[in-house]
């Protein structure tokens, strides 16, 4: 550690020293805590690391991804990396998005009084509440806008008085949307097309043979964008 | 003049579609533009009032909150509940300082309400507002003689003191009418209860009510009912489409249920497109039967 002023931090209660500007996923590392779940894409994306802290002399719950949040002195924390909430089956192509699919398939949105606890638990500062009530009132489009930066944390299920599924039933908007209103991805088309008959069938194989070092080195040596045409 | 500002709650933005559109079409022929309420929320309904708690009354509180961020002093709804809901939540809110703080210290993400916003029914604002005559002169083609029987139910006239008229013999609905050109068909069931949520669990229960309320005006001769409320609305239609189903009413007496609003529309000769198909064919019908120059 460096000569800075160590931060010191709780982590389910216990007191850390550790080094100050990490992130709560650094620290909790530094601490000695090793992720096997709470943690997947570590840049903010997978919402797999919620995280919930009090700073001290706060009367209120703070609501982070431990990934992207910096440790600060006094902050009391725990990671809530899974909220148990359970998510509706449905086919996609066969509902009817004229009615009301939202309210069929979650229709605890209905015990929704406005309080907007959800909304002051999302860590990604999206306006959920608001979400809810346009779903109430079916409109897809705008579940579909305000809920478009949805990780899927599910922090917002685990403080909803009202036991409402806020992130699983926005996901039913977005991909009703996406079947209703978006064109259908021609290239997406025919690769899948291509793909059910055959194409890759061989290179596929072939990956499923090779042993984890192969794998890795494979891995390293992957093109992640094709050199456009003609470039150097 | 002054915009209107306008909470149309989750309902006409959904099943009562055509009652918002209708609205917001004869709001701006009659020179009163409505503005919608930004970022309202669903009211809390009725059911909302049902327990003694304050953290049913967030939604409505909310909603008054965010008209006060716009400087706007009232909220109009044309849904009957809405308007019930929200006035019987302001009207508490409003003076009962205790509840206000307790409130406003659990929105803490919101400016504190200060108290102040009024609710008022659309039907209000038509009656005192804008006035009969001035309805009147926007009408383009009257509803000569079209029989209509004004149904008020329960939540735009009771509790007393909440409603906008005489509990017992409310006259706003039919003045209305009449000055579309209506003639207006009372019944004894103009204040009953349609059956409301009950049709959730108990649907025998509103079907029977929502039928003695479309069967007293039957007999008496109504070819619409006028309603205001989207439950109504919807109970009333189930019913007749159900009684229609078996028998049990016949298509040529049964009254095409309208919210006065589609009504407004007709008269003032608005885009049809506004109309329902029943509503414009009742309408049409009484046009033909009526004799010229009346
Ligand atoms: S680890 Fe993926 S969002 Fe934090």
């Amino acid at each position: 550690m460096t000569d800075e002023k160590p931060t010191q931090i709780f982590i389910m209660g216990k007191a850390y020293d550790v080094p100050p500007g990490v992130t709560i996923m650094d620290a909790m590392e530094y601490a000695g805590y090793r992720f096997v779940r709470g943690a997947g894409c570590r840049s903010g994306f997978c919402g797999a690391c919620g995280t919930v802290y009090r700073k001290e002399g706060d009367y209120r719950f703070e609501f982070a991804l431990a990934c992207q949040e910096m440790v600060q002195d006094g902050m009391h924390l725990t990671q809530l990396p899974f909220t148990p909430a359970p998510r509706a089956a449905y086919e996609l192509p066969s509902l009817d998005s004229s009615e009301n699919v939202l309210l069929q398939y979650y229709p605890e949105i209905a015990r929704c009084v406005s309080c907007n606890t959800c909304t002051k638990a999302c860590p990604q500062d999206l306006e959920v509440m608001e979400y809810v009530q346009a779903a109430l009132r079916g409109d897809l489009a705008e579940v579909a806008a305000l809920s478009f930066d949805c990780i899927q944390c599910g922090l917002c299920a685990m403080r909803c008085p009202a036991d409402i599924k806020h992130y699983h039933m926005a996901q039913l908007a977005r991909r009703l949307l996406s079947v209703s209103a978006s064109p259908v991805p021609e290239h997406l088309t025919e690769r899948l097309k291509a793909m059910a008959s055959g194409a890759c069938g061989e290179e596929l194989d072939e990956l499923v043979g090779l042993d984890v070092d192969a794998l890795k080195e494979r891995y390293s040596a992957r093109e992640i964008e094709p050199a456009a045409e003609g470039a150097a | 003049m002054n915009a209107i500002t306008y909470f149309p709650g989750c309902s006409l933005k959904d099943s009562a579609a055509s009652f918002e559109r209708s609205t917001v079409a004869v709001m701006e022929r009659l020179g009163h533009p409505l503005e919608e309420l930004p970022r309202w929320t669903c009211c809390g309904t009725v059911a909302a009032l049902a327990t003694d708690d304050l953290m049913h009354l967030v939604a409505a509180v909310r909603n008054f909150e965010r008209a006060q961020k716009i400087e706007a002093e009232e909220i109009v709804a044309p849904c009957a509940m809405c308007f019930n809901t929200l006035r019987q939540v302001a009207m508490r809110v409003n003076v009962d300082v205790e509840a206000r703080d307790k409130i406003n210290a659990f929105m803490n993400e919101e400016e504190d309400y200060e108290g102040g916003v009024a609710v008022r029914h659309l039907l209000e604002i038509l009656r005192d507002r804008v006035g009969w005559d001035a309805i009147e002169e926007k009408v383009t083609e009257p509803l000569f003689d079209l029989p209509v029987s004004a149904y008020y139910g329960c939540t735009l006239v009771r509790p007393s003191g909440v409603g906008i008229d005489d509990p017992a013999a409310p006259a706003v609905l039919g003045d209305l009418l009449e000055a579309l050109g209506a003639t207006v068909v009372k019944t004894p069931f103009d204040t009953e209860c349609c059956g409301s949520y009950q049709v959730v669990d108990r649907r025998d229960l509103a079907v029977d009510r929502s039928l003695r309320i479309l069967r007293a005006a039957i007999t008496r001769g109504a070819a619409v009912i006028a309603t205001s409320c989207p439950l109504c609305q919807y109970n009333l239609e189930e019913a007749r489409r159900g009684a229609l189903a078996e028998g049990m009413l016949v298509e040529a007496t049964a009254p095409v249920v309208a919210y006065f609003t589609e009504l407004m529309a007709a008269a003032m000769g608005l885009d049809e497109e506004l109309l329902p198909a029943d509503l414009r064919a009742a309408v049409v019908r009484s046009r033909e039967t009526t004799p010229e120059g009346v």
